[in-house]
């Protein structure tokens, strides 16, 4: 126990990194995730096949093999570096565009399901009126639709919290690797270790869980 | 728009020989038909009979497969801004109302004005205040669609089309969903628009409002306009078997 207390500003930094992991990455694939769900709706077939070509390629690859792609294959091979001299800042930004470009997919299936649940008459209301397709998307339909997946946007979040430990396969010194190391380090408080570690993501998990269904009950849109 | 500014006698809107299928069926077939300004014209006919289909094609929420459609002097726009313009000059009050869910009475009534017309949100507001006021709604102004009753929601509509300043509304059954006791507080306000000159197409199953406010009467069947004339006539010697046997059947009970 006394090797949890006495580490804990490191277990601490650790879990600050993977917090900011997860919001950075998190408003990037909730942006990105609206703007290729835009696109599998739009009335463009090009914009359409190309949404749904990225979506199905990147849910089905494995996070493990992205994140390692970017560290190698964009980092490496590639030599996109976002600073010179600070290595660590390197991998932990490389992890961002891993991160991000994954949960977007999900983000995208979860959104345009939402969009799904907008009656059609909205957007025939919408064009109606002289509001343009993107006009209607986004005064109308988004703003609906995004509210009836706060509950399933939240899980996705939760599972990015989650996911930003396989930053470690990059060297990223998030949650999950400090908890390595501290192994290495202290060999006979392992289960302690652990524990505490596993308590930090709850920490971080469960209050976004409740805000989340906090938040999907107030916003809901009644018909 | 200058140029249709003095267009006279010319009609607001013109179909010719319009066709439009869904898959097999043929729901509007070679239909020719000119609604004049400030006209209101009433189109009524059994289900089916693709009353819906003509209204929808007018502000190209259905696209037509043949035929041209000529609005103030202007050939529908396939697509894109054009497409937009076109819509926002005319306005659309559906079965269903479709207010937007998730915003207050006043802000369906501002959005289009603000985001379209990119009229100031204070001018909006206050323009949109004066129509609630005209469709009697007023009060009703900061509730969310879901807290009006079906009358009030649909008056609502009618004001959030009349906010556009639109040069023709059309009504797309607008009474049909609801209560038989909101009905009247609806065709009340569509008579107003009619006697302040509003060009209108209606349609619509209540024969009351159709002899009362309009000038024509369009009978439909089967895709086709089977007749059309004045409701006096049109209500008392239907020239046409399937226009007699329809009204045999509707105004009997």
């Amino acid at each position: 126990m006394e090797a949890v207390v006495d580490e804990l500003p490191v277990i601490l930094g650790a879990f600050w990194l993977t917090v900011k992991l997860t919001v950075v990455s998190g408003v990037i694939s909730l942006v990105w995730g609206i703007v290729l769900a835009a696109m599998r709706v739009s009335p463009l077939p090009v914009l359409r096949g190309a949404g749904a070509v990225y979506v199905s390629v990147l849910r089905n690859t494995p996070l493990t093999l992205i994140i390692v792609f970017c560290g190698l294959g964009l980092g490496t091979v590639m030599n996109v570096q976002f600073s010179r001299d600070d290595l660590s800042l390197n991998s932990f930004w490389l992890s961002i565009i891993g991160l991000s470009a994954y949960t977007s997919a999900f983000v995208c299936e979860v959104v345009r399901s939402g969009i799904n649940t907008v009656p059609l008459g909205q957007a025939e209301a919408a064009r109606a009126i002289g509001l343009t397709f993107l006009q209607t998307l986004r005064l109308v339909i988004l703003p609906q639709a995004v509210r009836t997946v706060i509950a399933p946007l939240g899980t996705l979040l939760n599972a990015l919290v989650k996911n930003t430990t396989v930053a470690a396969a990059i060297g990223v010194m998030e949650a999950a690797l400090r908890m390595k190391n501290l192994f290495d380090a202290h060999g006979d408080a392992i289960i302690p270790i652990f524990l505490g570690f596993a308590a930090g993501f709850v920490v971080l998990t469960l209050p976004m869980n409740l805000l989340a269904g906090r938040l999907a009950r107030r916003l809901a849109v009644v018909r | 728009m200058t140029m249709t500014e003095n267009s006279g006698g010319a009609p607001l809107v013109r179909l010719e020989g319009v066709n439009k299928h869904f898959g097999p069926l043929h729901v509007l077939r070679d239909i020719d038909l000119s609604v004049g300004r400030g006209e209101v014209v009433v189109v009524i006919g059994p289900s089916g009979s693709g009353k819906s289909t003509l209204c929808r094609v007018i502000n190209r929420l259905e696209t037509i497969d043949g035929g041209s459609i000529v609005f103030d002097g202007q050939e529908l726009p396939a697509e894109g801004r054009a497409l937009a313009r076109l819509r926002s000059e005319v306005g659309m009050v559906f079965q269903s109302f479709n207010l937007f869910s998730h915003k207050t009475i006043l802000e369906n009534v501002t959005l289009g004005p603000v985001r379209v017309r990119k009229v100031s949100r204070q001018q909006a507001e206050q323009r949109g205040m004066e129509l609630l006021e005209r469709v009697g709604i007023a009060s009703q102004a900061d509730k969310y669609p879901a807290q009006l009753s079906g009358g009030q929601q649909q008056r609502a509509a009618i004001a959030r089309a009349l906010a556009m300043d639109p040069k023709m509304i059309l009504f797309d059954e607008p009474t049909s969903a609801l209560d038989p006791e909101m009905v009247q507080e609806v065709l009340d306000v569509m008579t107003g628009l009619a006697r302040d000159g509003m060009t209108m197409m209606v349609v619509t199953h209540e024969m009351g409002f159709a002899r009362r406010a309009a000038n024509r009467v369009v009978f439909m069947a089967d895709g086709q306009i089977v007749e059309e004339g004045e409701p006096s006539e049109f209500f008392t010697q239907p020239s046409t078997e399937r226009a007699r046997d329809f009204l045999s059947k509707i105004l009997t009970h």
